[in-house]
């Protein structure tokens, strides 16, 4: 339970409406984009400036109480789960442009302004790159704390190659300023580490994002395959030519026929697999490339091409491969996303092993591809109503995470750790590699107040740096080890 | 400095390269990292051990010659590469397969830098307007703290957000956190063709004004530089790809609609290379500055008017100012009046004479020190890795 004097102060930092403590209240913040994952927090502080954050944490560190932050709520690791001994800290109201510089190509934010409202921002000459699919409610905090991709993400980068600045509130609640509108200042890359770390390391209360000019041209193509391999056939290809598209993604039968559903889109149902293939730069470069790639997809056995042939066309192109998640309800009940990466190189035989756990499982299993960066998010459909069917999807999930793992991937390339990754982090990294991490999350959060519980598979303890051993509490009672 | 001549050890693997590490830890010896031995004037003067700590033993100079392997892996566009392999080496290798990594920073006498120096320093050149600094490039890293331990963060493929960034924080942190073993590093293809638009004046507010056009431009430039030498300017924008030749032609009409005199060239090698070897300076100072875009027109008269030249990426904002060599004293004073003219940007001394660097701080204002120290202790509790070199005598 969390201390009354807590709450008390928590008032008097965001006023009685901002604070909330009524189990139905609450009800909302139970779980993130990963529902599968339910927990109750005793208070939620809806803060409404940077000091109120600064001034919540510091309530929380003097009272050595854990938080979790939280922004739109729309991650699929279960990151802003929040924990049943601690504060939710939710930023929603910390919505606001703060600066855009178009001279400079910079935009400055606080973290819960939406992914898609910094590229309105700066249209229609230029936008921010990293889109993931979730865009339109997605916050920029949010995308900060987990180091979102998108779909424009093999030719264009990370957030993490967006971010040139950050104010932050650090657990001791002490508030740093690091970089800004320029690059390169002396010292270490704590905005590189701060990226991705998933709400562990504080709280950003302002982001300074580099934004970028639109292409002068825009080339998006779909090829049909018989089969999902020939169409990582004709990426390889792509690639092996020296073509960097902007967006390459490949759906599967399954998935084009739960986004034709919904989006009437006109993708064919008879086919195996659809290929998108967007190139972006200067006219004289798209015409050019274009020939190259339709090239590539005859060699490759399409079945059919389709060129967009104006923004609309293309709009429709992208709009069955943003629903597809979301569209995955119309063909089951149920569906566990994975998040996995591989070489590209080894597709055909990672697809080989999702058949096979699809056919020895009975479930079936779509398969939405990054193909350019190897991200593949195979979607596990299964029906939570009849017994035991989440606990066996959920198993069928990690052992194709186990499968990318073992052919040189990872256990995600964009949706982040959370609670539901932890315990694959073992199969990824050894003990001194998991110590290599404590490490900097000790430098910044000593108490371990942010966030804990999530990205590392089993609690650690900050050793005190420099100086004699002494056990920690907890360990002596057993209940965490030391690294 | 010891006295005595540091102890070299050349460690082949990384449990050397451990081993070697844990001993430095054990018995308090100031590490030195050596790759191609370009930059290691870098930074402030080594301090001998710290507080409370004696470091009566001698200094350890780990050069990383023997760590030399490269696995190519050209259809998934990456590279592992081991921290002794020269830059200029691993570039021939890919172009073999029509590839490079992205990286471009000046390689030094005899083209020497490795890819662990280059990471160390974050150095970079000016690929870096398309494609991002070395922490742009790096996926995963292999790294040697000073208890021995051997530990790898990132992966080998593109995408990864699985555990801490650590690649990035040990980018730049000029060996003072550990031993940087190994990277994996992103690869891009090689342009078919490469072309440059370039427009010269002798007025900076026209200069700063045609980069800003083509920095704002939908044609997406490889690489896009200013120079200043002499009271007269250069832009210059390279283009890539399969058609670049049409693109740079609408480039000079940008660059002379911004009053600039402009043209084309093809053969544009050695153009690139003078803004790399600008960059350097064997007798003078070089002063790195982090400045912003729109004041590119300041920062080229605060050069002019220190008696410097001045290479620069002018889409990011970053430039590279030399100031010619004569004595010491007025050297320094022509750094701190560059640092007071151009506040509040980081202005942070590269190269410079020893007389030079032992009269400034070279790093000059620094963010979040204490965070940063923070960091440093976790990362090399004995505080054997540079000790002293870095921001805030870190």
């Amino acid at each position: 339970m969390i201390d009354a004097g807590l709450v008390e102060r928590l008032r008097r930092i965001s006023g009685d409406e901002h604070v909330l403590t009524d189990t139905h209240e609450l009800r909302t913040y139970e779980s993130d984009g990963l529902r599968h994952y339910r927990s109750s927090p005793p208070v939620a502080v809806l803060a409404g400036s940077a000091a109120e954050v600064r001034d919540v944490v510091r309530a929380c560190h003097e009272t050595m109480t854990p938080w979790v932050a939280r922004g739109a709520g729309t991650g699929l690791s279960g990151g802003a789960l929040p924990i049943e001994d601690g504060v939710l800290i939710v930023l929603t109201r910390l919505n606001r442009i703060l600066d855009v510089d178009l001279d400079n190509q910079r935009v400055v934010v606080e973290p819960c302004v939406t992914n898609a409202a910094v590229s309105k921002a700066v249209a229609p000459t230029h936008f921010y790159p990293p889109d993931p699919s979730s865009q339109v409610v997605s916050t920029i905090g949010g995308n900060v704390a987990e180091n979102s991709g998108g779909l424009h993400c093999f030719k264009y980068g990370f957030t993490t190659n967006y971010v040139t600045g950050l104010k932050v509130v650090l657990p001791d609640a002490e508030v740093v300023t690091l970089g800004g509108k320029e690059v390169d200042r002396p010292g270490y890359d704590l905005i590189g580490a701060f990226v991705g770390s998933e709400g562990t390391l504080g709280i950003a209360t302002e982001i300074t994002l580099r934004v970028t000019p639109v292409a002068e041209a825009h080339e998006t193509t779909v090829a049909y395959f018989d089969g999902i391999e020939q169409a990582g056939q004709a990426v390889s290809d792509i690639v092996a030519r020296g073509i960097v598209p902007a967006a390459i993604e490949i759906m599967d039968k399954l998935t084009i026929e739960a986004t034709e559903n919904w989006t009437h889109a006109g993708y064919p149902l008879d086919v195996g697999a659809a290929l998108i293939v967007e190139l972006d730069g200067p006219q004289a470069e798209c015409d050019a490339r274009s020939g190259d790639v339709l090239e590539i997809f005859e060699k490759a056995g399409a079945s059919g091409t389709r060129v967009a042939e104006n923004e609309e066309e293309r709009a429709l192109i992208w709009k069955a491969r943003k629903a597809a998640f979301g569209a995955m309800g119309y063909l089951s009940p149920y569906y566990y996303v994975q998040d996995s990466v591989i070489p590209r190189t080894r597709l055909a035989e990672i697809l080989g092993r999702i058949g096979e756990l699809s056919e020895e499982y009975g479930f079936r299993i779509a398969n939405v591809f990054h193909a350019g960066d190897g991200n593949l998010h195979p979607l596990v459909c299964f029906d939570a109503r009849n017994p035991g069917e989440s606990e066996k999807a959920e198993e069928v999930a990690g052992l194709i995470l186990t499968a990318c793992v073992e052919a040189g991937g990872s256990i995600t390339g964009e949706h982040g750790v959370g609670v539901d990754k932890k315990k694959h982090m073992t199969e990824m990294f050894s003990e001194q590699d998991l110590d290599a991490f404590q490490r900097l999350r000790c430098a910044f959060d000593p108490d371990q107040l942010a966030n804990p519980g999530k990205v590392m598979p089993t609690p650690r303890l900050c050793g005190e740096v420099p100086g004699p051993y002494r056990k920690h509490p907890l360990e002596q009672a057993g209940i965490a080890e030391r690294f | 400095m010891d006295a005595a001549e540091p102890r070299r050890e050349t460690p082949s693997s990384p449990e050397e390269a451990g081993e070697v590490m844990r001993t430095a830890g054990e018995e308090g010896r100031r590490v030195r990292v050596r790759g191609g031995g370009t930059k290691l004037a870098w930074g402030c003067p080594l301090r001998s051990g710290h507080a409370g700590r004696s470091t009566a033993g001698t200094e350890i100079d780990l050069s990383t010659e023997r760590l030399d392997s490269v696995e190519h892996n050209k259809e998934d566009l990456t590279a592992v590469l081991q921290a002794g392999v020269r830059l200029a080496r691993a570039q021939e290798i890919f172009a073999d397969a029509n590839q490079m990594v992205a990286l471009d920073p000046p390689l030094g006498q005899g083209d020497a830098a490795t890819i662990g120096g280059v990471v160390a320093t974050a150095d970079s050149g000016p690929l870096r307007h398309q494609y991002g600094a070395a922490r742009d490039l790096i996926l995963g890293i292999t790294i040697a703290l000073s208890d021995g331990t051997i530990a790898k963060a990132g992966g080998k493929v593109i995408k990864n957000v699985a555990g801490y960034d650590l690649a990035k924080l040990f980018t730049g942190s000029f060996g003072t956190l550990g031993l940087v073993i190994e990277v994996v590093m992103r690869l891009h293809p090689l342009a078919r063709d490469r072309v440059t638009a370039l427009g010269d004046s002798d007025d900076a507010e026209a200069l700063g004004r045609a980069a800003s056009v083509v920095a704002h431009s939908p044609f997406g430039a490889e690489s896009l530089d200013v120079a200043w030498h002499d009271g007269q300017g250069e832009v210059m924008a390279r283009f890539g790809g399969a058609a670049p030749d049409d693109v740079v032609e609408q480039v000079v009409k940008l660059l002379e609609e911004a009053g600039l005199q402009a043209d084309s060239r093809a053969d544009d090698d050695p153009l690139w290379e003078r803004q790399r070897t600008g960059q350097r300076s064997a007798d003078g100072a070089v002063v790195r500055v982090s400045g912003l875009a729109s004041e590119l027109p300041a920062v080229l008269r605060a050069a002019h008017d220190a008696g410097g030249s001045l290479v620069g990426r002018a889409g990011l904002g970053v430039s590279w100012v030399t100031l010619p060599g004569g004595d010491a004293s007025s050297l320094v004073s022509s750094i701190e009046d560059l640092r007071r003219r151009l506040d509040p940007f980081a202005c942070v001394v590269l190269d410079a004479p020893p007389q030079v660097r032992e009269k400034v701080d070279v790093w000059g204002k620094a963010q979040a020190v204490p965070l940063m120290r923070r960091v440093k202790a976790r990362f090399d509790p004995h505080n054997v890795c540079n000790p002293g070199l870095f921001v805030g005598g870190i």
